[in-house]
């Protein structure tokens, strides 16, 4: 028995796995999303400039054969840039799931599994979603300052809530299971309970909030940018790109193009993937596949 | 009935006091002095002391805590630092531009959702179906500032047809404002649109298949008739909330849109509060955009015992 059970798993996961790439939309996000994170991983072998490297003859050139972006104001290429911005903005949005995932889950698991404490989370939890994402992250990196750790930290407390409250939600209903009392009438710890039994099984709606959390901090972090709230102009991401094409939108709107579209690209990757995740984990639909 | 209304007016009570409780904690975990960061390097430490002292914030924790809520019962939201004005008067001298913006955006982002998320229900699993929900997924996943830069280079630069930005100058009319409403109202609408759409489908879907719906059909009745008659009228509370959640969550949306605009309203004023670390007036436009949305939740519950008998507990 004790053999056969790690097997069934992973024939489970196998099975989940076939009927996941079964789905176009999830073939296709998964794709372009690795293509996207290779560009940004192997930049400095693929892009033909230094992202900084300046050419004040060649400035707003325009996209074609030696510059295949085209050029900015300071003549710097616009396609090396881009695929450079690219490695900050998806460390970004994957910092953000992480420090919004410890914060979430934990806050979420103490508020399903202690009632005491249930209460105070939930309302703390409702408070802070009363915040439009964006309006609570500027206001944090307004008292915290401007930089890439804050840009992190503000989106992570921004988006915990939303695990939170799924984490919270599920928990409720586990710490219910028979499987959870006979744990607990074998002398289980709560702490094990808590993650050997409870947030073991969470594991899907996490993973699937994540994805889309991934995809509303990436863009998050390039309306900060934008803003000039998030990382210093003069480092590139796909928002402080943006910000600084604004003012040559009429004659290099290239410019504001690429990593625009570079940013399309990736969180719409991201919602494809997150998509089918859902649909494939969550029971209530999988009966429909 | 009324002790529901009780119970959910008392939890609203609730978060918002801890909405509060929040906003008074974020401007003061930061770094350093906010008088000092407020005044900025060149300050005297005579200027820092006065200021403090016009902020409260000589005084303990726990004073400046009571001093806010009892500031706030009376409705004011403290003074700007800058714009040297009480911010409830800063807040409404701005407030047009962006309800007319929500009002707009809110308004495009429905006239494009509601038709196709019903004929995309309407033919599931249809070519059309398909492409409305590869669709609404691309129109969630642009940023809307980056849209309204398009928008600004094509409708505005390249063909004349609407202004660069701003708002029309003191004096302009309700028509010239329209005009400059135009382009972020219709950036602002198509990205919420996505949201609306999804709803209004998957809404549409659960009653289709309902036995009312048949029962309709059954009748002879037409299906353009058993689709908005039967089916839609059940499905609106869903989507009236979506529609209701989305009018409060694009305010978020015009911080960054009215930027990109020049369009001189909340957003605009958030955005400059921050680049002048001017506390009072983020605080204040946390506070009022959160109460706002807190209030939009509590009146659309409020609805549902109203329109639907099956919600009276």
């Amino acid at each position: 028995m004790a053999a056969s059970a790690p097997t069934a798993g992973n024939s489970e996961r196998v099975r989940l796995l076939g009927l996941l790439l079964k789905r176009r939309t999830v073939v296709v996000g998964l794709v372009v999303l690795g293509l996207i994170a290779a560009l940004a991983i192997l930049a400095p072998l693929i892009a033909p400039y230094a992202p900084n490297k300046l050419s004040v003859v060649n400035r707003l050139k325009p996209p074609g054969g030696t510059w295949l972006f085209g050029t900015d104001e300071f003549g710097r290429d616009v396609f090396s840039r881009t695929i450079y911005a690219g490695r900050l903005s998806l460390l970004v949005g994957g910092a953000v799931v992480v420090m919004a995932a410890v914060l979430g889950v934990t806050l979420g698991l103490c508020a399903g599994f202690f009632r005491r404490l249930d209460t105070p989370i939930a309302r703390i939890i409702d408070a802070m979603m009363a915040f439009p994402d964006i309006l609570l992250a500027i206001a944090l990196v307004a008292a915290l300052g401007p930089s890439l750790v804050t840009v992190i930290v503000a989106l992570g407390i921004v988006y915990a809530p939303r695990l939170a409250r799924i984490v919270r939600a599920s928990t409720l209903v586990i710490r219910e299971l028979p499987y959870v009392e006979a744990a607990r009438a074998l002398g289980v710890s709560t702490p094990r309970i808590m993650t050997r039994h409870v947030l073991r099984n969470l594991v899907s709606p996490i993973l699937v909030q994540g994805t889309f959390i991934f995809a509303y901090a990436m863009l998050a972090e390039a309306g900060l940018s934008f803003l000039g709230l998030g990382v210093s102009p003069e480092v590139p991401t796909w928002g402080t790109m943006i910000a600084a094409g604004r003012q040559y939108i009429g004659q290099a709107d290239w410019m504001t193009l690429f990593p625009g579209v570079a940013i399309v690209l990736s969180v719409l990757s991201l919602q494809m993937v997150g998509d089918g995740l859902r649909d494939v984990l969550d029971p209530r639909l999988r009966k429909d596949l | 009935m009324a002790r529901y209304i009780l119970q959910r007016f008392l939890g609203m009570l609730a978060v918002m006091f801890v909405v509060v409780t929040i906003v008074f904690v974020i401007v003061r975990v930061a770094p350093g002095d906010p008088a000092a960061v407020m005044l900025g390097p060149d300050a005297t430490a005579q200027d820092v002391a006065t200021l403090r002292a016009r902020l409260g914030l000589d005084q303990p924790l726990v004073v400046q805590y009571v001093y806010f809520l009892g500031q706030l019962l009376q409705g004011d939201l403290g003074q700007s630092i800058f714009l040297d004005r009480p911010v409830t008067t800063a807040l409404a001298e701005r407030a047009e531009p962006t309800f007319f913006l929500t009002l707009f955006s809110i308004l495009i982002a429905s006239l494009i959702a509601l038709p196709i998320g019903i004929y995309a229900a309407y033919r599931r699993g249809s070519l059309f179906d398909q492409a409305a929900t590869t669709a609404a997924m691309l129109a969630a996943s642009i940023p809307s500032f980056w849209l309204g830069l398009i928008f600004i280079q094509f409708f505005a630069v390249r063909f004349g047809l609407f202004p660069v930005s701003g708002y029309g100058g003191p004096d302009a009319g309700f028509l010239v404002r329209l005009q400059h409403l135009a382009l972020p109202a219709l950036a602002l609408g198509v990205v919420s649109s996505a949201l609306i759409l999804r709803f209004t489908r998957a809404s549409m879907l659960d009653v289709l298949g309902d036995d009312y719906v048949r029962t309709a059909r059954s009748k002879g009745m037409g299906e353009f008739r058993v689709v908005m008659r039967h089916a839609f009228k059940n499905a609106l509370i869903p989507i009236l909330t979506v529609i209701g959640l989305t009018a409060a969550l694009l305010v978020s949306g015009a911080v960054i849109t009215e930027t990109v605009f020049g369009l001189p309203g909340v957003g605009n004023l958030v955005v400059s509060a921050v680049l002048r670390r001017d506390y009072p007036v983020i605080q204040g436009a946390l506070l009022v955009i959160a109460a706002l949305y807190v209030l939009i939740n509590f009146a659309i519950d409020m609805l549902y015992l109203v329109v639907d008998p099956r919600v009276r507990y």
